[in-house]
């Protein structure tokens, strides 16, 4: 692995983020807008649980649909990058396939990291109450869960060429992530079928490890579905297997 | 050995054939120049060159290197600048020479001095700061020459550098190209489907659909095509035909009331032609070989030219469209 490389690699797309204050801003905007539309709307539909508002409820998945969408937008310039060219720049550098696709989800760390943080922050306005701990724990799963997101996002890049695949990626592969992940309802209230595809998706461990972390104490419907030790394991698994199929995909592909 | 060295190569996707059993060797410091319409196979040969394509069969070294096996060995030791610019257009010209630097791992202490060196060499050190997409085609395609040598590279490998740039950047850029070998202790490779382009190159290969079909210098390859014509238009013809086939041993026909001579170095002849007619000669009026003379005389077929603009015009198009979008 070439840190050198791994570090440029990043530093161009933090680079490239710091100077488009648009691209934060409509990063931000989406969440807020699930947050407290939808999430406001539907509040007036689904009663408190053990005193556990709607809105607080849909807090980690909204945090999720933060990663997921940065995430996977980062990963997908990817196929940006082969339209311009810029990726031939760095396939042809003597630099191995997998330093290239840790740099990619490292961005997509960074940066999806960042939008995180800044949502988390609004805790207090839901009527949360986070300690140090809950909050340090929450901004590590958001990290390493945005780095297997965008790993896996890595993976999809490498088999489109073009970007009217994009639309196809936002269709068929983002938005069905993002209803099929308990972000919107428990996974425990799904139908048999989609519990099934809820369990087959990474994004799933990563807000319900988020659940953990912010809303341990709840009890009933709206408790976390799983184990935090298995979300962790599926979000430090998913990683490891992502980059390893990114970099043979690369290897592959280029 | 030579510096780059190609055996047998065979590249087939499919039922076609690209690179159809093609040898060559390139020696140390020389430019070569890699000639054939689009579609020949030229792209294709540099990305197994580059180590970016695996060949169907055959054997390339490059420095030493093989092409298939010591794959970052090879990287290492070439530099690549596209047809197509690959350039990041959001960041600045500095910072796609540091991206470079970065990759290529070059040593700390000296990258900043190499980036700055490399500015300097093509002119666009005050500009270092501007965001590459407010550059020129020129001086995209300067600095990425520029990105190309950061590291040191033993072959520069250009694909068709001066394709889509107007005749004064082309001028520059064959002048720019030209000293590389001496300034930078590179040898380069290039292709382009311009034959007076090719001029400044130490030998040409021609390629066409994969095969090479001539090989040799500049001059060897314009007496293959019988060099250039000089058409001439005299006071009367029969006399001015004599005395040339007389003064400088040049045979001169008469096709269509003109006067016709074939000679390696027409530029040259005319003012002896002048010098020896004097107030006589009317009109001069000089031909340059062409590829597509080349071509007609190798292959008997006309070079696929208009056809490989009409492919760019298209994804310069959809290019500016994604820009706005």
């Amino acid at each position: 692995m070439e840190f050198n490389a791994v570090y440029v690699i990043v530093a161009r797309e933090f680079k490239k983020f710091v100077r488009e204050k648009s691209r934060l801003i409509s990063a931000i905007a989406r969440p807020l807008v699930w947050l407290f539309l939808v999430g406001a709307g539907m509040s007036r539909l689904v009663a408190p649980v053990e005193g556990v508002s709607y809105m607080q409820f849909i807090f980690p998945g909204i945090l999720g649909m933060t990663i997921l969408f940065s995430s996977m937008f980062s990963s997908i310039s990817i196929i940006w990058d082969k339209e311009f060219g810029f990726m031939k720049e760095i396939l042809v550098a003597p630099v191995s396939r997998t330093s290239i696709v840790v740099g990619k989800a490292l961005s997509g760390m960074v940066i999806s990291t960042i939008q995180a943080v800044i949502i988390l922050a609004l805790f207090p306005f839901l009527g949360l109450k986070l300690g140090i701990l809950n909050i340090t724990g929450a901004v590590m799963i958001c990290a390493a869960l945005s780095f297997s997101i965008a790993a896996f996002g890595i993976v999809l890049a490498t088999f489109y060429e073009n970007y009217e695949s994009f639309s196809v990626i936002m269709n068929f592969i983002i938005m069905p992530m993002f209803f099929l992940s308990g972000a919107m309802y428990p996974v425990k209230l799904l139908p048999e079928i989609l519990r099934f595809a809820a369990k087959f998706n990474p994004l799933t461990y990563g807000i319900d490890a988020l659940k953990h972390v912010i809303s341990a104490q709840t009890q009933g419907v709206m408790s976390p579905d799983f184990n935090i030790l298995t979300d962790l394991a599926v979000i430090a698994v998913t990683s490891v297997v992502f980059v390893v199929a990114g970099g043979w995909a690369l290897e592959r592909k280029a | 050995m030579p510096i780059i060295r190609v055996e047998n190569l065979v590249k087939k996707f499919g039922n076609i054939t690209a690179v159809d059993d093609v040898s060559f060797d390139v020696e140390e410091g020389a430019i070569f120049g890699f000639l054939g319409p689009n579609g020949a196979g030229k792209t294709t040969t540099i990305s197994i060159l580059c180590a970016l394509l695996s060949p169907t069969s055959g054997r390339a070294f490059i420095n030493g290197h093989d092409c298939i096996r010591e794959s970052a060995a090879v990287r290492k030791s070439i530099g690549i600048v596209f047809q197509d610019t690959t350039l990041d257009k959001d960041l600045t010209a500095e910072e796609n020479l540091l991206f470079h630097a970065y990759l290529y791992n070059v040593e700390k202490s000296e990258r900043q001095k190499r980036v700055d060196d490399a500015l300097k060499f093509v002119d666009l050190f005050n500009r270092k700061n501007d965001l590459v997409k407010k550059f020129s085609g020129g001086m995209k395609r300067r600095l990425e020459v520029a990105r190309g040598l950061i590291h040191r590279p033993k072959v520069l490998f250009l694909d068709e550098p001066t394709l889509g740039l107007d005749p004064q950047s082309r001028t520059n850029l064959w002048e720019f190209i030209s000293e590389l070998p001496k300034r930078h202790d590179v040898t380069i490779f290039m292709t382009t489907h311009y034959m007076e382009e090719a001029e400044v190159c130490d030998n040409i290969a021609i390629i066409d659909n994969g095969k090479i079909i001539a090989e040799g210098s500049p001059d060897k390859l314009k007496k293959i095509i019988g060099g250039d014509v000089i058409y001439l238009k005299t006071k009367d013809d029969i006399k001015a035909k004599d005395e040339i086939k007389q003064a400088l041993g040049l045979d001169a026909s008469i096709k269509g009331g003109e006067l016709f001579i074939s000679t390696i170095r027409g530029d040259a002849c005319i003012p002896e032609i002048i010098r020896i007619l004097g107030e006589s000669v009317l009109s001069v009026r000089l031909q340059r070989p062409t590829l597509n003379d080349v071509f007609l005389k190798l292959t008997g077929k006309a070079i696929r030219e208009e056809e490989a603009s009409g492919m760019g015009a298209i994804k310069e198009d959809v290019r500016t469209y994604m820009r706005r979008h």
